[in-house]
């Protein structure tokens, strides 16, 4: 009898569950989910009036745009620059708030400042560093170096990674500081006592531990570095110098133009790409740091 | 004995003063060389820390600056946007630290004489706020759901959340883009404000600090009585205030520095954020800009200084992804 009733309680509870979920999957499934579906489909139609069937053929068509592959290739160039130097700096700056320096939780304030400003606020300043006569050029002026056009030059990946450093290290290392903190402690005493020297301690065990946090670091450091669209556009705007243009500004110029299969195909494609990459590094993440989970 | 590490009792040591004078002399060693170590550290610190600070640190002083002195030092570098105002350009650009004379003329312009500058903080504050408030509420609800009585459905749709989550911009702003169109939407804040709320990212989380709440506490509720609506109320909740805070904090700080979706949802400019529109000023308004820039960051940093914790906790939440 009591069994039956609790069983009826929580078939009752299971479905009451699914009405607090409600809410949330219905604007997911409305916002995200459902048109992500009819993106797929537009990308595979010729135009949204005649509904022609063709495939590949708007992929193919973006692929041969040579706008969008030198948005693509910027991008990747910068992201593979940018997102492993934000993980090995990071996880120094934690390394360097772990050990016993002085004002440790007044450096991580400032270390995690920059996270809070808005691009839009020291755009400004960044525009008066890396000007032509700006800042950044008289101090190469000193060491007799010749000036560099930092904003319309090759260069400018070189700034748009210091600005993505500057943005993103403080949220990484806080993102290390707590791994480096919940380390299991009578494994590095063991080592201590073993006479493991600080590189092996480093390499073999801190490593090895925090695999699964620099997993998720290198995530979010790639995802982040898609926004750094927004430093671009606010020092350039829609059309800046040739290695900033990045996917982020061919989507906006594709939806200026209502182009409809180009931009659902750039969109897929985007999408197909980043859950491969994602899978290959939870992958890696698996295979390096299977024998020390839980 | 014959153990050869670090000050312990070596086959070097014939009596036991022996070692007790040595081990003296290799601890002072190392309390210098720790020394040195720190000092070291210390010193790459404070170096990164003025590279961090520095750019905030300037526009709040050349905030100081009177409108003159700022085109006089700078109107060099914003001349390219200048749509004709007449401008005293100088040949150098100077960046300067402290302003020559502190004024707070840039302020009483924002603040006083051009209410364009205030009109466009205010459309931020009203695009984020009920962004901030109800993705919560909307998210308190799912993290909930999820949490109860968990199933394969449930994971399998967590799951999804998850991706979403971690989709950029460039993708998700697609199927926005034509829903908004469907809906006829677009062009209002309600573009904007609608996939904000139910942005998959606060379920993620606070379904993630949710997880952590023993479940027999929720069973020995539901034993004394207490319903669905009781728990989620009298017990999920309080214990969840602090992960709110956190994504509260975490949210606000992502929304108020939103330049994309405005940018694709909202094509008439005089809804736009302030985010978007600092960088339209243009040459004639320079002087104004720094003041401007200063006051779009007030927000942001008090939410930091008062909840500098929260915000620490939430984004340590936010790793460990397999959860």
């Amino acid at each position: 009898m009591r069994k039956n009733g609790s069983n009826r309680r929580d078939k009752k509870g299971k479905l009451m569950s699914f009405g607090y979920l409600l809410p949330s999957l219905g604007g997911v499934l409305l916002f995200f989910v459902l048109p992500f579906l009819i993106v797929i489909y537009y990308s595979m139609v010729d135009n949204p009036i005649n509904h022609q069937f063709v495939f590949l053929d708007n992929f193919i068509m973006v692929f041969k745009n040579a706008a969008f592959l030198q948005a693509a290739r910027n991008t990747l160039i910068f992201s593979a620059t940018a997102v492993p130097l934000a993980v090995v700096l990071s996880l120094f700056l934690a390394m360097m708030l772990e050990s016993k320096i002085p004002c440790r939780s007044q450096f991580r304030t400032f270390f995690l400042s920059p996270m809070m400003v808005p691009v839009a606020s020291v755009v400004l300043i960044w525009q008066v560093l890396f000007h032509y006569n700006g800042t950044m050029n008289e101090v190469l002026a000193v060491f007799h170096l010749d000036k560099i056009d930092w904003l319309n030059s090759a260069y400018a990946q070189v700034v748009l990674v210091v600005l993505f450093l500057w943005k993103n290290l403080g949220y990484n290392m806080i993102l290390f500081m707590a791994a480096l903190s919940s380390m299991p402690k009578d494994i590095l005493e063991v080592a201590v006592l073993e006479s493991a020297s600080p590189f092996q301690i480093f390499w073999h065990i801190k490593l090895r531990y925090m695999s699964s946090t620099i997993l998720f670091v290198t995530i979010m450091s790639l995802i982040n570095s898609f926004k750094v669209f927004r430093e671009i556009y606010l020092l350039k705007g829609d059309y800046p110098y040739d290695t900033m243009y990045m996917l982020q500004h061919f989507m906006n110029n594709t939806f200026g133009r209502l182009d409809y299969q180009k931009m659902s195909a750039a969109a897929i494609m985007m999408a197909v790409v980043m859950v491969i990459i994602i899978g290959i590094l939870f992958l890696t993440e698996n295979y390096f740091g299977k024998d020390v989970e839980g | 004995m014959k153990l050869q590490s670090d000050g312990r009792l070596g086959a070097g040591d014939k009596t036991l003063e022996q070692w007790t004078k040595r081990n003296k002399k290799r601890k002072r060693m190392k309390h210098a060389r720790e020394l040195v170590r720190i000092t070291l550290l210390t010193t790459i610190a404070g170096c990164f820390a003025v590279l961090f600070l520095m750019p905030i640190v300037l526009t709040v002083t050349n905030s100081f600056m009177s409108a003159s002195e700022i085109s006089a030092n700078y109107g060099q570098v914003f001349a390219t946007t200048n749509t004709g105002g007449k401008v005293y350009i100088a040949e150098k650009v100077n960046l300067k630290f402290i302003p020559d004379m502190v004024s707070f003329s840039q302020y009483i312009t924002v603040l006083l004489k051009s209410p364009e500058y205030l009109l466009k903080f205010w459309n931020s504050v009203i695009l984020v706020v009920p962004i901030v408030a109800f993705q919560l509420l909307v998210a308190a609800g799912a993290a909930y759901g999820f949490t109860r009585y968990r199933g394969r459905i449930k994971e399998i749709i967590f799951f999804v959340y998850i991706i979403l989550m971690l989709m950029p911009y460039q993708v998700t702003l697609v199927p926005n883009y034509l829903v908004a169109q469907w809906t006829h939407i677009i062009d209002t804040n309600w573009a904007i404000w609608l996939p904000g709320i139910f942005s998959p990212f606060a379920v993620y989380l606070l379904t993630k600090y949710m997880r952590r709440i023993p479940t027999s506490v929720m069973e020995a509720a539901q034993i004394d009585g207490a319903g669905e609506w009781q728990i989620f109320q009298k017990i999920c909740l309080p214990l969840c205030k602090g992960a709110m805070c956190s994504i509260a904090i975490l949210i606000f700080i992502d929304y108020w520095n939103m330049v994309e979706q405005p940018l694709i949802l909202l094509s008439d400019q005089e809804r736009h954020p302030l985010s978007v529109f600092l960088s339209k000023i243009n040459a004639g308004e320079i002087g104004l800009a720094f003041a401007v820039a200063t006051i779009y960051m007030v927000p942001p940093i008090l939410v930091f200084l008062y909840g500098e914790d929260y915000l620490v906790e939430g984004i340590t939440y936010q790793g460990g992804i397999k959860g």
